[in-house]
């Protein structure tokens, strides 16, 4: 790849003085503020992933790694007898969690306030960062210990905390390979799925402290298990000494105040469990309204997720429990652009994501191109529906074409989210928002004159018919055709145009009579 | 001024509008599991050596002597009983002699010890999940996570077939644990490994 993960990292939609940080909704609700976080790339979709798909390490990578989990995933959803039953629990539960978002955070404030929690507020990353920081200040801790959070990637709170001078240690394997390979997530469930065991094993051999100086065993095979051991190695003493760790949060009952957080190394549990001070921020759409619908999710998400039965790690609190873990709990619930998502009577189905990847893995763009080249921390069919309605789609305007609509990522969402037509819908509104004639839009209003007038209309069809020249007989056009419609030829074949209409055809066997 | 809390929720009522959509939430997923009681601890055991954690079943009257092949398995014959720690709500017919009821010392010092016994809240045969609740039996939650091996005691009146049987057992207030075989990973490659941060080892004293 041509960017660095710097690039990748860094959000560069250039700011005018004075202009706006964020953009605004038709109802005024502003959505995600440019200049900080991850939810925007430096270049558009097709850009990137041109690049994406020269690199076949890459390809091969991605290519193992999705075809494993999508057949661990078909096979123990394949035996689950009621998983259309579940799914559709799943949808109308977010449905209703929506319908009622306002109510249920405020009871979800009351539970976790009751049971010694404290509850912060925060309208976009930038002031999600803030109170992050100031509360690891006021312990005065200069160190953090991290959990595998979607959330404060988003935001980009690492980068605010290193800013502050506090050093953030993700503790997730796959976080800490891209943490130390200083690259940038590329998958919502695995962000180190791009590397192979050989690349991690490099990694960890230039950065891990116990890998350096003159004395030190640099035998390290790369065997999954001897590579996750090197992790458990370099993390224990972290553990062992943090004072103030942060998550996000996978669910959250507003009826118990109770905060859930699904994993499987153990990491999780050592953050939630040994420092003094939990800080957890989590979107405001986490929220399920009753305790008893866990018995949905907990089935469908480690299942999606996975591919497996259930997670090794599922650890629920609530507020604060005396003599056993964190004796501080702050909740901060997080907006940033989510209203204006839940603004949008269609668009508002991608706040049901629970975050467990499946679409990602069936995804034949997604494994072909890679996460990087979205550009955002949700990438694949839900980061391409997500992300541009948190940003506001012209900061992400090439992020609904990013896909074929085959429906792959419908059919596998635990709760049936309609990812292909959420696109669709988008799509539209970005066309609709054009305030110049594309080339698109002037190829179809001049198709529209010509589908309007017979006459007209098959001289446009004898016209399409020199292109047999350019085809030199072969069944499709060439793709480098020159621009404008290059855009069309270079990712798509162009049939070549057949020798004779079906009206001229019509017209010959059926003696001109129409 | 309009205070974050104010405003993110004048955006939801806005986003809203009037007009909310009365929702009825499909329950028609099975809440129950009618199979012999027997047939679910085959489950349990089945699903829980799939994971690669390893069970002992016996009854009621060898749980002391099974606990204590427990520890063979995970630590390997000659273990100090010294180095085992142990929820204070243990019965002490399960406990090895010598070894050590949780004092309640800093969370951080019980990395000293080798392996864990506890017991548990509840179990759920169909995804093999041991839930641990933080009362007397299964201990604070950093017992059951720093030694890196972890005795389980399960008993049948325990087991349960589905999850949706499970919750309703369960304290929401408590801080719980939900365990479904030894600590893993497969963030490289998508492929399983076993042990990473929590217990490596897990065995389980099934008990009916």
């Amino acid at each position: 790849m041509t960017t660095t993960p710097q690039d990748l990292h860094t959000d560069q939609t250039s700011l005018a003085p004075g202009a706006p940080r964020s953009g605004t909704t038709f109802l005024g609700l502003p959505t995600a503020p440019r200049g900080v976080g991850h939810l925007r790339g430096d270049r558009s979709f097709p850009e990137a992933a041109r690049d994406a798909l020269r690199d076949g390490q890459l390809r091969a990578n991605l290519g193992h790694a999705t075809s494993t989990i999508r057949a661990k995933r078909a096979k123990v959803v394949g035996e689950v007898p009621d998983w259309e039953q579940l799914r559709q629990a799943g949808k109308a539960l977010k449905t209703a969690t929506m319908a009622r978002l306002d109510e249920l955070l405020v009871q979800l404030e009351e539970q976790v306030t009751a049971r010694g929690g404290t509850v912060h507020w925060a309208r976009d990353a930038d002031e999600a960062n803030a109170i992050v920081t100031r509360l690891v200040q006021a312990t005065g801790a200069d160190e953090v210990v991290k959990v595998k959070s979607m959330a404060t990637q988003e935001i980009g709170l690492n980068e605010a905390l290193e800013d502050a001078g506090i050093t953030a240690h993700e503790t997730d394997l796959a976080e800490l390979i891209v943490q130390l390979g200083d690259d940038a997530p590329s998958h919502i469930l695995v962000p180190a799925i791009h590397k192979n065991r050989a690349e991690i094993r490099e990694i960890f051999l230039r950065t891990m402290p116990q890998f350096q100086g003159p004395d030190a065993d640099r035998e390290l095979p790369d065997e999954p298990r001897r590579l996750a051991m090197a992790a458990r190695t370099h993390l224990r003493e972290r553990f062992l000494r943090a004072r103030v760790a942060i998550s996000g949060a996978n669910f959250a009952v507003a009826e118990t105040g109770t905060l859930a957080v699904v994993e499987s190394e153990g990491n999780g549990r050592m953050c939630l469990t040994l420092p003094q001070t939990l800080i957890t921020v989590m979107g405001i759409e986490k929220l399920v309204p009753t305790w008893r619908d866990l018995e949905v999710f907990l089935q469908l998400l480690p299942r999606s997720s996975t591919g497996e039965r259930m997670n090794p790690y599922t650890s629920m609190w609530t507020g604060v429990t005396p003599g056993d873990g964190p004796q501080e709990f702050h909740l901060v619930l997080l907006d940033n652009g989510r209203t204006a998502v839940l603004a949008d009577e269609v668009g508002r189905e991608a706040l049901h994501c629970i975050r467990c990847s499946a679409c990602l893995n069936v995804c034949p763009v997604y494994e072909r191109t890679g996460g990087h080249s979205y550009g955002s921390v949700y990438p694949g069919p839900i980061g391409a529906v997500l992300s541009p309605q948190l940003t506001g789609v012209e900061d992400n305007a090439s992020l609904p074409y990013a896909s074929s609509l085959c429906g792959a990522c419908y059919d596998a969402c635990p709760v049936a989210i309609d990812i292909p037509s959420i696109l669709v819908h988008l799509r539209a509104e970005h066309v609709e928002a054009q305030e110049r004639t594309t080339p698109e839009a002037a190829t179809f209003r001049a198709l529209a004159t010509a589908m309007s007038h017979p006459w007209l209309w098959r001289l446009t069809q004898r016209a399409a018919g020199l292109g047999r020249f350019l085809a030199r007989g072969k069944p499709t056009m060439p793709p480098v055709l020159p621009p404008p419609a290059s855009s069309w030829t270079r990712s798509r074949d162009l049939p070549t145009p057949p020798r004779e209409t079906f009206t001229q055809a019509w017209a010959r066997e059926h003696g001109g009579r129409s | 001024m309009t205070t974050a809390r104010e405003e993110v929720l004048g955006r939801i009522r806005t986003a809203l509008g009037e007009h909310r959509p009365e929702v009825v939430v499909p329950r028609d997923y099975r809440t129950t599991d009618d199979r012999p009681a027997e047939q679910l601890l085959d489950v349990l055991v089945d699903r829980l050596e799939d994971y690669k954690a390893s069970v002992l079943r016996c009854g009621p009257e060898q749980i002391g002597a099974t606990v204590a092949a427990a520890l063979d398995t995970g630590l390997g014959a000659g273990w100090d009983p010294g180095s085992v720690v142990v929820a204070p709500g243990v019965p002490t017919g399960w406990r090895p002699d010598g070894a050590r009821e949780d004092d309640g010392r800093p969370a951080v010092e019980l990395a000293a010890f080798a392996a864990t016994l506890t017991g548990i809240a509840v179990a759920i045969g169909e995804t093999g999940t041991l839930v641990l609740d933080g009362g007397p039996l299964s201990g604070r939650r950093a017992i059951s996570l720093l030694p890196d091996c972890l005795v389980c005691v399960v008993e049948a009146g325990q087991v349960v077939g589905g999850v949706p049987e499970a919750l309703p057992r369960l304290d929401p207030n408590a801080p719980l644990t939900m365990v479904s075989g030894p600590s893993a990973t497969s963030d490289i490659e998508l492929q399983r490994v076993e042990g990473v941060h929590g217990p490596r080892t897990l065995v389980v004293v099934l008990v009916a």
